[in-house]
């Protein structure tokens, strides 16, 4: 019997369709388009201005805050201008512009693929590198890595929990990269294991890769620590509290972070990253990016530089097709529809998903008929019907009193609502009300101290 | 019968018991209300929409009786009659607040802003603004879900289906703010009524630079600042790529209006102009007299997108992505 997380999860259609397709580079865009917030907390600042010479890996801009990333060049060329661009949501955001000249990288970095096993860095040089880098968590999240390396006073970490379970349909590029930078990656949770000081690891991996969990079992035996757990297929496993809970059966408390359990969470593709940085000295700046859709001619997984235009990506897998319906980037559980395609890849981008209009479209919603599916598969056990009635009535404290805060947003009560309700459109409206009055209230509490 | 005498003389003791107790709980516990406090409560509207900034006409009545004077204090909905009578009763002066109106700072009509997608998520402007830009070019316009339209408790603000735009009526608009508040694109503003009801305003609240806001929507604000030059007594001031009128030096004089290359200022309630002679302002725009719906006629391109449904479910759109 293979483990899982205990509450609720959903099983939709896995339509793989992009899996074992090699990743192949893309090819250099003309221009590249940086936003400077691509990461959670606050965006970074811009350190180069209009004409500078930039190559690739060059920091453009730096973090501005703990919770913030550093930005680096993901092209060699010329900076254009700063000025704003659409993100995936439509919304305008500040980024850099650089006009695309050649191929030169920074000489620091290490471009030779030689496998680098040793690990030279203390816990500390290693933290300061994963910042000094870059590296976000690349699930989609996009939370600081550094942050999550340096837990906090009085929080001890005791074992590392890989998330490589990728249990949104479509998306393959975490199980490639897996089944191509195997010993890389095991390398990479290496370098994590020494930064938080801990001597287990585990790597969590569903069990529809199947070549990806013999792969890394085998190589895994010669890293000391490391161990494979294979997963039942279930969404959303790629939880953060969800991955605990079915990797150590450890569970999350409200409110709590995930060091409480004594976990610290880092994505596969994140690992590999940490690889990059630490051992070959390479900022973030290009990721493995799935495009897949039904009706896609070519669905591929690209290794995709930050801030290629999505146009590109979606040409290079063999154009838009005719019946398109929606283009989702990310998965189709958790990801955003995009209001055009004009936006770009951005650290957190692992997938670009054109759904067919058949599939994509909405049905007509109607009453809640209170057959409580929603509850059934709800992985945090919260309520979805009522959380949306009151999130609607704008009902604040009674959204707060059943813990609205708590929902992952993973989208599992309105996929199997039979009703066809907006749950989640109308839960994360309560839940940023509530999360913005928390905040508000512990601001207030704050200085009294 | 005996038994009936037995019931009757214990509930009455009882009773009596529970008599005494009430009388002295709520001696020891009477709570002194100013009686001005129901007196105010009677002459206000009771609506209790919230527009004074108190939870309801109660906490209005109390805060009038309570406060030292009445500035500051206004019920938008009864306006200065009713004031006058909370003046009456509690013997001071109201303090003379000039009526407001709410106004919709978007002209992005139908046929001004074209789609770029199509939004088929839940049919509410909050949900809508949480997860994208909008289904326009424009990232800072009406969504035209009409969360205004279900804030509003006195039937004063309605979507027009023809222009996917709210409208104000404003002999119901009691300028609680409500609308305000629900909207999340903050394009709803309260704005004095001036005189006679005649007032002159930006019809736009989109800050991107020129050319995108006018690719975006044809009566877009695209902070040209030829009004500021216009303006006779310096009102206007463009910033962040807007124009916004300073109602304190706005005397109503509306030459900004004709001026505006793409229609975005607006005047409401004023006669028709006079003809002016053709070579004082040759393009001179084309203004509606009733200006509700600000720029329904303003540009060329109006009549095939009429018996167009304003939102949701079109399929005719070449850009693809739409939003969930």
């Amino acid at each position: 019997m293979l483990k899982t997380f205990r509450l609720g999860g959903i099983h939709p259609a896995e339509n793989k369709l992009s899996a074992n397709k090699k990743i192949e580079s893309l090819e250099l865009p003309k221009q590249v388009i940086i936003p400077l917030g691509q990461h959670i907390g606050a965006p970074a600042q811009a350190v180069v201005n209009k004409g500078d010479k930039v190559k690739v890996g060059t920091l453009i801009a730096q973090a501005s805050g703990f919770v913030s990333a550093n930005i680096h060049s993901s092209v060699s060329g010329t900076v254009a201008k700063i000025d704003v661009a659409p993100d995936s949501s439509g919304n305008k955001r500040p980024a850099i512009f650089i006009d695309v000249e050649g191929d030169e990288w920074e000489e620091s970095i290490d471009r030779s693929d030689k496998l680098v096993k040793e690990i030279t860095m203390d816990s500390k040089a290693i933290v300061e590198r994963v910042k000094d880098c870059g590296i976000v968590g690349l699930g989609g999240a996009t939370f600081p890595s550094h942050v999550k390396l340096s837990p906090p006073p009085g929080s001890k970490a005791e074992i590392i929990v890989i998330n490589a379970v990728e249990c949104e349909p479509y998306l393959t590029s975490d199980h490639q990269l897996m089944l191509e930078k195997a010993d890389e990656i095991l390398v990479g949770v290496k370098i994590l294991m020494k930064a938080v000081n801990v001597e287990k690891a585990v790597i969590g991996i569903e069990n529809n890769k199947k070549d990806a969990i013999k792969l890394m079992s085998e190589k895994a035996a010669d890293y000391a620590g490391i161990t494979i757990e294979p997963l039942k297929v279930q969404y959303p496993q790629g939880g953060e509290k969800q991955l605990i809970d079915a990797c150590i059966r450890r569970q999350v408390p409200s409110g709590a972070l995930p060091i409480a359990t004594g976990a610290v969470v880092q994505n596969v593709g994140t690992a590999f990253a940490v690889y990059e940085a630490v051992q070959k000295n390479k900022p973030l700046f290009e990721r493995v990016v799935t495009v897949t859709g039904k009706s896609l001619a070519k669905p591929s997984n690209f290794l995709s530089r930050v801030g290629t235009p999505m146009n590109q990506l979606i040409e290079a897998a063999g154009g838009l097709p005719e019946d398109t319906g929606k283009v989702i980037s990310g998965g189709p559980m958790m990801g955003k529809a995009m209001p055009s395609t004009d936006s770009m890849v951005v650290k957190g981008c692992s997938g670009i998903l054109i759904m067919q209009s058949l599939e994509a479209k909405r049905k007509e919603m109607s009453d809640c008929i209170r057959c409580a599916k929603c509850v059934h598969v709800c992985p945090m056990g919260l309520v979805p019907s009522y959380l949306m009635r009151v999130s609607e009535l704008n009902m604040v404290e009674e959204a707060e009193a059943d813990r609205v805060y708590d929902c992952i947003e993973c989208g599992s009560c309105s996929y199997t609502c039979p009703a066809n309700r907006p749950l989640l459109d109308y839960i994360r409206l309560g839940k940023g009300k509530v999360m913005g009055i928390m905040r508000a209230r512990a601001a207030a509490a704050a200085p009294k101290k | 019968m005996n038994l009936i005498w037995i019931a009757l003389i214990t509930l009455g003791v009882i009773g009596a018991i529970g008599a005494v107790i009430l009388f002295i709980v709520a001696q020891k516990f009477y709570v002194y209300e100013d009686p001005r406090i129901a007196e105010v409560g009677e002459v206000l509207p009771q609506a209790n929409c919230g527009g004074c900034g108190f939870p309801g006409c109660g906490g209005f009545a109390e805060a009038c009786v309570k406060a030292s004077s009445l500035d500051g204090l206004n019920c938008p909905v009864g306006g200065s009659a009713v004031m006058e009578q909370v003046a009456g009763i509690l013997g001071q002066t109201a303090s003379a607040a000039e009526p407001k109106v709410a106004v919709v700072r978007c002209g992005g009509s139908c046929s001004a802003r074209p789609k770029t997608s199509v939004y088929d998520g839940a049919k509410s402007c909050a949900v809508a603004a949480a997860t994208s830009a909008g289904d326009t070019g424009c990232s800072f316009g009406c969504f035209g879900l009409g969360d205004c339209e279900v804030s509003c408790d006195f039937d004063a603000i309605h979507i027009n289906p023809e222009t996917g735009l709210p409208e104000v009526n404003e002999d119901k608009c009691t300028a609680c703010g409500a609308c305000v508040k629900a909207c999340p694109k903050f394009i709803i503003q309260l704005r004095k009524k001036g005189k006679n009801n005649r007032r002159v305003f930006v019809s736009c609240v989109n800050k991107d630079k020129g050319g995108v806001a006018r690719k975006a929507c044809t009566s877009a604000c695209i902070g040209c600042s030829k009004c500021a030059k216009e303006c006779p007594f310096d009102a206007i001031t463009v910033e962040n790529n807007l124009a916004y009128i300073d109602y304190d030096k706005c005397k109503s004089c509306r030459k900004c209006v004709p001026v505006c290359p793409t229609g975005a200022i607006v005047e409401v309630n004023f006669p028709p102009r006079k003809e002016k002679p053709a070579d004082a302002a040759p393009a001179a725009k084309p203004v509606a007299p009733k200006a509700e719906t600000p720029k329904a006629e303003t540009p060329k391109t109006d009549a095939p997108a009429a018996p167009e449904a304003p939102k949701a479910d079109q399929s005719n759109n070449d850009s693809p992505a739409t939003e969930a």
